[in-house]
């Protein structure tokens, strides 16, 4: 979708704060990320999936801050999946735990987390097909506008670079966002000239290389 | 953390997510022990001197370099280092000709195995809007200033590849061991936002 979150290339959010260095300004954004992530797939179904519920917030709310929006992520699940009702709303939004909580379901245990940590979760799989592009060809991202989840950004659509890396299959962020359906398609890295992507007054010799799945590319006409 | 938000009145945010978490626990959709349990992880365990470690090793063994830059999720998993936010890892070695610097302009990728949770500037809107189209500017508000014979190269981190700089070795620590050059690496060299200064004298920091 073309959403607020694709920033890349827009102007408008002021300088970089280098001093503002800590993960964590306060201690309730720690406890937001915590229950991010050990609530795991009780609140979504992927983590593609878990992006897309970020770029559907309003822009007013995604823009509130960081972990503003983890909590606004939180919050919309709950809602969905029935685990917050109004009351429950209302009172969080108060600051007052809500009562009466049925225990219906089981948490996902300390030692499971830590182990996830540990070893992570591969998106890298098996596919049937051969790729299409190899690594020195010139690709042209696709001027396309999906109104669902995708990880091409605005910024290098309808462009023309070259694949400087291929890295096989992974599991495709479009249509798991959409539909948990893995769908892996080839995976290649694409180096697009900065003069191509902004213009001749950008530096000749810079670059900006994007991750991109073989359906956002194209051989140039 | 600092002490003053133990002596503050809970602010609004942190009564809603208290209230939050105390909903979701009876639930049973999370425990709170979990909750803890991830936050020591990469409060005390998982953080950029992970990093440090991978980079002293690739300055100090030639072999080591060729297998990071080969194929980096193998040769840091050599280390122990590999885990979430990690699982797809590529090194990118810094030159006298090439300079790499990372983003996620999308939302916040950040390789979390090797340099723990990202810093709060790496995740603002400023650093993600900017530092695609205007890289060497962003960087002079970091304090580098790269010469203009060197390439910028800036990694956008748009699928779940993780990118981990190499920043070059500095002068004048032919003498130091990989521990003592692990200590001088620092987070934002290995994002990209700094280069390492050079070690004169006998100081050594």
């Amino acid at each position: 979708m073309n959403g607020i979150h694709d920033m890349g290339g827009t102007h408008g959010y002021g300088a970089v704060e280098p001093g503002d260095a800590e993960p964590f300004h306060d201690d309730w954004e720690r406890r937001v990320f915590g229950i991010t992530l050990a609530a795991g797939g009780h609140l979504r179904s992927n983590l593609d999936r878990g992006r897309y519920e970020l770029e559907m917030l309003p822009p007013r709310d995604y823009l509130a801050g960081y972990f503003e929006r983890w909590f606004a992520r939180l919050i919309k699940a709950g809602v969905a999946l029935g685990f917050i009702d109004a009351d429950a709303r209302a009172a969080i939004e108060r600051g007052a735990a809500p009562t009466a909580v049925p225990r219906d379901h089981e948490p996902l245990p300390a030692a499971a987390l830590r182990h996830v940590a540990r070893t992570g979760r591969p998106v890298s799989r098996p596919t049937g097909r051969a790729a299409a592009f190899s690594v020195g060809d010139a690709v042209r991202a696709r001027n396309m506008h999906p109104r669902t989840h995708t990880r091409l950004p605005g910024y290098v659509r309808a462009k023309t670079g070259t694949v400087v890396a291929w890295h096989g299959a992974h599991v495709f962020p479009d249509s798991n966002a959409e539909h948990d359906d893995e769908n892996p398609q080839h995976l290649y890295s694409v180096s697009f000239r900065a003069t191509v992507l902004w213009g001749p007054d950008a530096p000749e010799r810079d670059s900006v290389i994007l991750d991109l799945f073989e359906p956002y590319l194209e051989a140039p006409p | 953390m600092n002490e003053h938000h133990h002596q503050d009145p809970p602010s609004p945010m942190a009564l809603r997510v208290k209230a939050l978490e105390t909903l979701l626990t009876e639930r049973g959709v999370v425990d709170p022990e979990a909750v803890d349990a991830i936050l020591d992880v990469y409060e005390h365990q998982v953080g950029p001197h992970n990093g440090a470690r991978v980079v002293a090793r690739a300055w100090t063994d030639p072999d080591f370099r060729e297998r990071l830059l080969d194929d980096a999720t193998a040769a840091i998993a050599e280390l122990g280092f590999l885990g979430m936010q990690g699982e797809h890892m590529v090194a990118l070695e810094n030159t006298e000709r090439v300079h790499n610097v990372v983003v996620c302009t999308l939302c916040s990728c950040y390789p979390w195995s090797v340099l723990g949770l990202p810093p709060a500037w790496y995740k603002s809107h400023a650093y993600r809007s900017r530092v695609v189209i205007e890289p060497r500017a962003v960087l002079r508000e970091f304090g580098l200033d790269v010469p203009e014979r060197v390439a910028v190269r800036v990694w956008d981190s748009t699928a779940e590849l993780r990118y981990l700089v190499v920043p070059r070795r500095p002068a004048g620590t032919g003498h130091l061991d990989e521990e003592a050059l692990a200590a001088l690496v620092t987070r934002d060299s290995m994002v990209g936002t700094a280069v390492l200064p050079d070690v004169t004298g006998g100081t050594g920091t």
